[in-house]
Parts: C-alpha cells; structure tokens; sequence
C-alpha cells in the first residue's frame, strides 16, 4: 500500500469538491452544520449559563451530555421511542446535576479557576470510566426510524431526526430564555450573575441558585445528548470535544448573549462539516480543536493591541 | 551539611536501586520519568502561575521524533509502519545506539523549538484560558498525529527493539535506568540552579503579579517562553526516553496521552506541593507508589480511581504535602529569611 500524504488527499478531495459536487455539496455540508450547530448551541447555552453564574467551566459538560444521550439510548433498548428521551433525560440530568454540585462542585465556586477546571476534569475522567463499564465501549446509536427528507431533485438528503432535533432544541432554548426572564428562579439567576453578594444580601439563597444553575446546564446537557443519541453516534469518550465546542462557541459570542450562541453556534457546525468533507474525518475533531486554539491566539493578539491603547 | 548527606545517600540510592531491587528496575525508572515530568511541569504550573495542560504536546513530539529518527536514519520510515517494519529491518548494535542519541538530542531540541515558536501566541492568554488552550493543544496534536500514515497513524508504531546480539533484557533496562536516572538528575540541578537565579525570581515574580512585574521593566513574555522551552526540551527528551522503554507508540494512549500522563504531572506536582523544588519529587514518589501498590486492586477500575483521586485531591488538599508540611512545620521547612532584610524592610515601612 502506498503512503497517503495529507498534502495529496487534501487536493484530491478539494478538486473533486471544486469541479464535480461544489454545489450540491455546499447545500448539503451548510444544512447539516447548520442543524448540527444549533444542537452545539444548546450545550454551549448552558456552559455559558454556569460560567456566568458561577464562574465555574466545567470541563465535565461533554460528559453530561454524553451521559443524557445514554439515557435515551437506554429507553431505545428496553423499547420506548428515544424521542422520548427529550423529556426524560433531562428530569434524570437534573438531578444528576444537582447531586454532583452538592458532592463536588459546591467546594469549587469561590475557589481560583483552575481549580474548578481540574476538579471537572476529574469527573469527566470518572464519569467516563462509568459510563464504559455500564454501557461498554461500542459505539452506540438509538435508532429513531424518522426516515429522511429529500431536497433538490433527491441531490441533498436531510434525516428527519437531524430537523427533529434542530427543531426541538429552538424549542428548549425560546422555553429557557421566557423561564429566565419571568420566573422567580430566573430572576434569581440573573442576579446572582450579576453580583452574588448584593444578590445574598437582599436575600437570595445563592447556594439554591447554584445547584439549580448547575441542575438546568445538566438538563440543557441531557436535552441535547439525546437528540445526539438519535442523530449521531454516542460513545463514552467523544465527550471532550463537545466541551471544547461549547467553549469555543461561549467565548466567541460571550456571555449570556443568545442570538450570538446560535449564530457562533451554526458558523461551528458548517465550519466543522466542511472540514470534515475537505480534509477527511480522521482530522475532523484535530480541526476543531486547532480551530480553538487560532480563535485563542487570535482573541490573545486582540486584546493585546486595546491593551496597547491604554498607554 | 545535612544536606549534603541527604543527597548524597538519594544519589547511592538512584545508582544502586537496580541491583538492590531487581524485579523493580523498570518501574523505577518510570519513577523518573514522572518526577521529570512533574517538575518541568512545575515549572509552569507551580513557579509561573501558568496551569498548562498542554505540556504533553512535547512529550508525544518527543517520542515520535525520537523513534522517527531512530528507523529513519537508517531505513525508510513509511515502510516501517505499514508492515510492522521490526521483522524486516533489524538495526546492528551500533546503528542502534546511534540512532537513540541522535534521535534522543533532537528529541530535546526539536519540542524545545517548537515552544519557542507556538510561546509567543499561547503563552500571551492568562488564567483558564491559556489552561483550555493549552489542552485543546495536546489533544488536537493526537488526533492529527492518529491522522498521519507516515507515523503509523491510529494504529501506532512499534519503536526499534533491542539489538539481540548484545545481551538480554536485563542488560536493556540497565541501560535504560541509568538514562532515566541521568536525565533526572540534570532535570532537577538544571531547575535548582535555575531557581536560584534571576530567571527564577522573575518566574515567581510572574506568578504573584504579572502586570506589576511588567511596569517594573521586565519582559516578561521572554521569561515565560524561556521557561516553556526549558521545560519543553526535558519532557522532550523524556518521551523519546519512554517511546524506547515501552516499545510501541500510539497516539492518543501513549504520546498525547492527556488522560494519563498530562494529568498524572500536575496531579503529581499538585499532591506534593506546588512551586516547590522538592514538592513535584515527593508528589511523583508518592503518586507512583499509590499507583504501582494499588493499581492491580483496582482492576478495571483504575481510571474511576484516578477521578476520584483527582477531585479528592485538587479539592481538599491543594497546597500539597510540603505545603502542609510548611504550614505544620515552618521551622524546619518555611522559607528562611534573612534577617537583615526582614530589619530593612520593617523599617521602610
């Protein structure tokens, strides 16, 4: 067998994309990065929501998700639609969110930064492992027998679940800002973001506020791996790159500022699919990792000239 | 001199460990090699404030490079990973020995370059970001290296084995204890001398306040490239080191392996105590005893171990076992004072 050079598949891949499927696939890799993303969106909202909150990043988020995808996929093998998996999972995720703030993470929130990434490091480590020994290492996929979509003359294909779940996590998100913005607790929410002393003071109990942070961030988390678990593939270690995804997607468009979530979040996607279709799906999750540190450097450089103003 | 004694007997130690525990020699030197990498990572993590996750970017770099250099030099590379080369080609004694120095010097050199030149862009990110960045760095490194086909991609390659004709096995983790022995030691009086200089201060200078140490007229973005390259040279070398130990080169399990050694050194550097000269070898002594004495108890289940013991122990025990022993004893291990400087001081104030 010959040696294959990145180089060589790369231009194979590009010319044959330019000249014989530039069109279709165009349409084709921004529809699915696009539905992929608002799914990317949805976790990052809630990264963004515990970040804000709590000054927390939890590396652990991946995990989250992965693990509400597996409570679909549970429901699929003991024979419920996994569709259902959108209602069930995060009931199951809340409480698995709001158990893990009381063991762990309660003991990280005042504490320097660093330390709260390597502690949900840890329990990503944790969870990962538990997850393989309850699930195994296969890579799983719940079926969801939606069939497919077909646009353009059968040229563009769109599974059905894939619009599903796009169209469930617009759902979930319009749901969550109203809660945030009417409710008590939301209310709460936004105070104690914005100044959790203050907030104390005039007497809310932040330690509530946090575990119910914590509790709808693994919600959101368990919305979002079911309708992974029927889109795509679930596997107990693919949960890091989510993590990296949503913040990546948090730190583009900031806190707290949702239309920038979802746009960021759909630019990831088609970024991602094209990527995936230019240089191969060896190098797909390299990229979006690489992506992360580029958008860093650059922020870093950024940031680095307004600082230069100053003087 | 106490001192003076104390490593003295440490280095009769290190020079007779393999013929006191035979059956241990392999083991031991992987003691080393964590104890390299907890201190270079220390040298970020503890001395500079700069939690990097990303430090095993070198060590894979190293080890591929290393083995790269080590078949490279004498056959062709690609055909080595298809076929698994090692029945093919066999390397003579001395081709072996010579490709393991050259291939270990520029499994060194090369990282440290590298750091020198990706520095300027990471290093300038503060706190959690330069901690994400960073491990977004190690892993994305092992998933484009599991995309290569020259570097065997995710199948892995095996490094060259020892020469048959020259002795047995035996003789194999000889010479490689006493590399790891040495390395360590140039590994910890590089770093003590270091920390006794200038560079050192200003490190720590770095970590206290970097903004206040920039508006008292130092480059500090010079200081921090200078100790990743240091670092990145010996974690370097020291994945070229564990690529030939080990055997076999894989990318995400052995070379990036950020789940297994990027975590075991700052765990290591954590559990004994940050910023300390001593702390990252006694964390290292300990983490690698805990994981040798208890690992097989936990068949299977290593890895929730180590979760557990990662939260345990970033959670309820951050300052580290020679930050307790300060606390607890700071007559006997606080930083001295000199006294003079303390009067000066009082009275400036």
């Amino acid at each position: 067998m010959p040696p294959k050079f990145i180089g060589g598949i790369f231009f194979t891949n590009f010319m044959d994309l330019l000249i014989f499927k530039a069109p279709i696939l165009m349409v084709q890799a921004s529809m699915d990065g696009i539905l992929l993303g608002i799914l990317f969106a949805l976790i990052a909202y809630g990264m963004a929501l515990q970040w804000g909150v709590m000054n927390i990043i939890n590396i652990a988020q991946g995990e989250l998700v992965i693990m509400g995808g597996y409570v679909a996929y549970f429901m699929y093998v003991i024979g419920i639609h996994p569709a259902f998996g959108v209602i069930v999972s995060p009931i199951i995720m809340y409480f698995v969110g709001v158990g893990l703030y009381k063991l762990v993470i309660n003991k990280v929130v005042d504490r320097d930064l660093f330390i709260s990434i390597l502690a949900t490091f840890g329990i990503s480590i944790l969870t990962q492992q538990l997850m393989n020994f309850i699930f195994g290492a296969d890579v799983v996929v719940a079926q969801s027998n939606f069939g497919t979509t077909m646009l353009f003359d059968n040229s563009v294909t769109l599974p059905n679940s894939k619009i599903f779940s796009a169209l469930v996590s617009v759902i979930v998100a319009i749901v969550l800002v109203i809660y945030m913005k009417k409710s008590k607790l939301g209310r709460a929410i936004r105070a104690t973001a914005q100044n959790s002393r203050a907030a104390k003071i005039l007497g809310v109990d932040t330690e509530k506020v946090y575990a119910a942070t914590f509790g709808i961030n693994a919600a959101l988390c368990g919305v979002a791996g079911s309708l992974i678990a029927i889109t795509f593939t679930l596997h107990p270690y693919v949960g890091l790159p989510y993590t990296v995804r949503s913040f990546m997607i948090v730190i583009v468009a900031g806190l707290g500022n949702l239309p920038a979530v979802a746009i960021s979040g759909m630019g990831l996607g088609v970024f991602e699919e094209f990527a995936d279709y230019l240089l191969g799906t060896e190098f797909r999750i390299g990229a979006v990792f690489l992506l992360l540190v580029l958008i860093l450097v650059y922020r870093r450089f950024k940031l680095s000239r307004k600082r230069e103003y100053l003087k | 001199m106490k001192k003076i004694l104390l490593y003295s007997v440490l280095l009769i130690f290190g020079l007779v460990a393999p013929f006191l525990f035979p059956a241990f020699k392999l083991q031991i030197s992987f003691l080393w090699i964590l104890i390299i990498l907890a201190m270079t990572w220390d040298v970020q993590g503890g001395q500079m404030g700069y939690n990097t996750f990303g430090n095993i970017l070198f060590f894979g770099i190293g080890m591929y490079l290393c083995a790269g250099i080590q078949i490279g030099m004498f056959f062709p590379l690609a055909e080595w990973t298809v076929s698994g080369g090692e029945k093919t080609f066999v390397h003579t004694p001395t081709q072996y020995f010579q490709g393991f120095f050259v291939g270990l010097v520029a499994a060194g050199i090369i990282p440290a370059i590298v750091a020198g030149l990706i520095g300027y862009g990471i290093l300038g990110l503060r706190g959690h970001y330069f901690a994400i960045c960073t491990l977004a760095l190690g892993i994305a490194a092992g998933e484009i290296a599991g995309g290569i086909e020259l570097i065997g991609a995710g199948q892995g390659m095996t490094s060259p084995p020892w020469p048959k004709n020259i002795g047995d096995t035996e003789l194999r983790s000889e010479f490689f204890y006493y590399i790891c022995f040495v390395l360590m030691i140039a590994t910890f009086v590089f770093l003590r001398w270091a920390y006794t200089t200038r560079f050192g201060l200003v490190l720590n200078a770095i970590r206290d306040n970097e903004d206040k140490a920039e508006a008292m007229g130092i480059y500090t973005m010079r200081y921090k490239i200078i100790g990743w390259v240091v670092s990145a040279f010996f974690v370097g070398m020291a994945g070229g080191l564990m690529g030939n130990m080990v055997g076999y080169i894989e990318p995400t399990e052995v070379a990036f392996a950020g789940p297994t050694f990027g975590v075991f050194m700052i765990l290591m550097a954590i559990l004994g105590g940050k910023g300390t000269l001593w702390g990252p070898v006694i964390g290292a002594t300990v983490f690698h005893l805990f994981k040798e004495g208890f690992w097989t108890f936990f068949l299977g289940w290593q890895y929730v171990a180590l979760g557990v013991l990662i939260v345990v122990i970033v959670v309820f025990f951050p300052e580290g076992i020679m930050g307790w022993l300060r606390e607890k004893y700071p007559e006997k291990f606080g930083e001295v004072i000199d006294e003079a400087d303390r009067k000066a001081q009082v009275e400036l104030k």
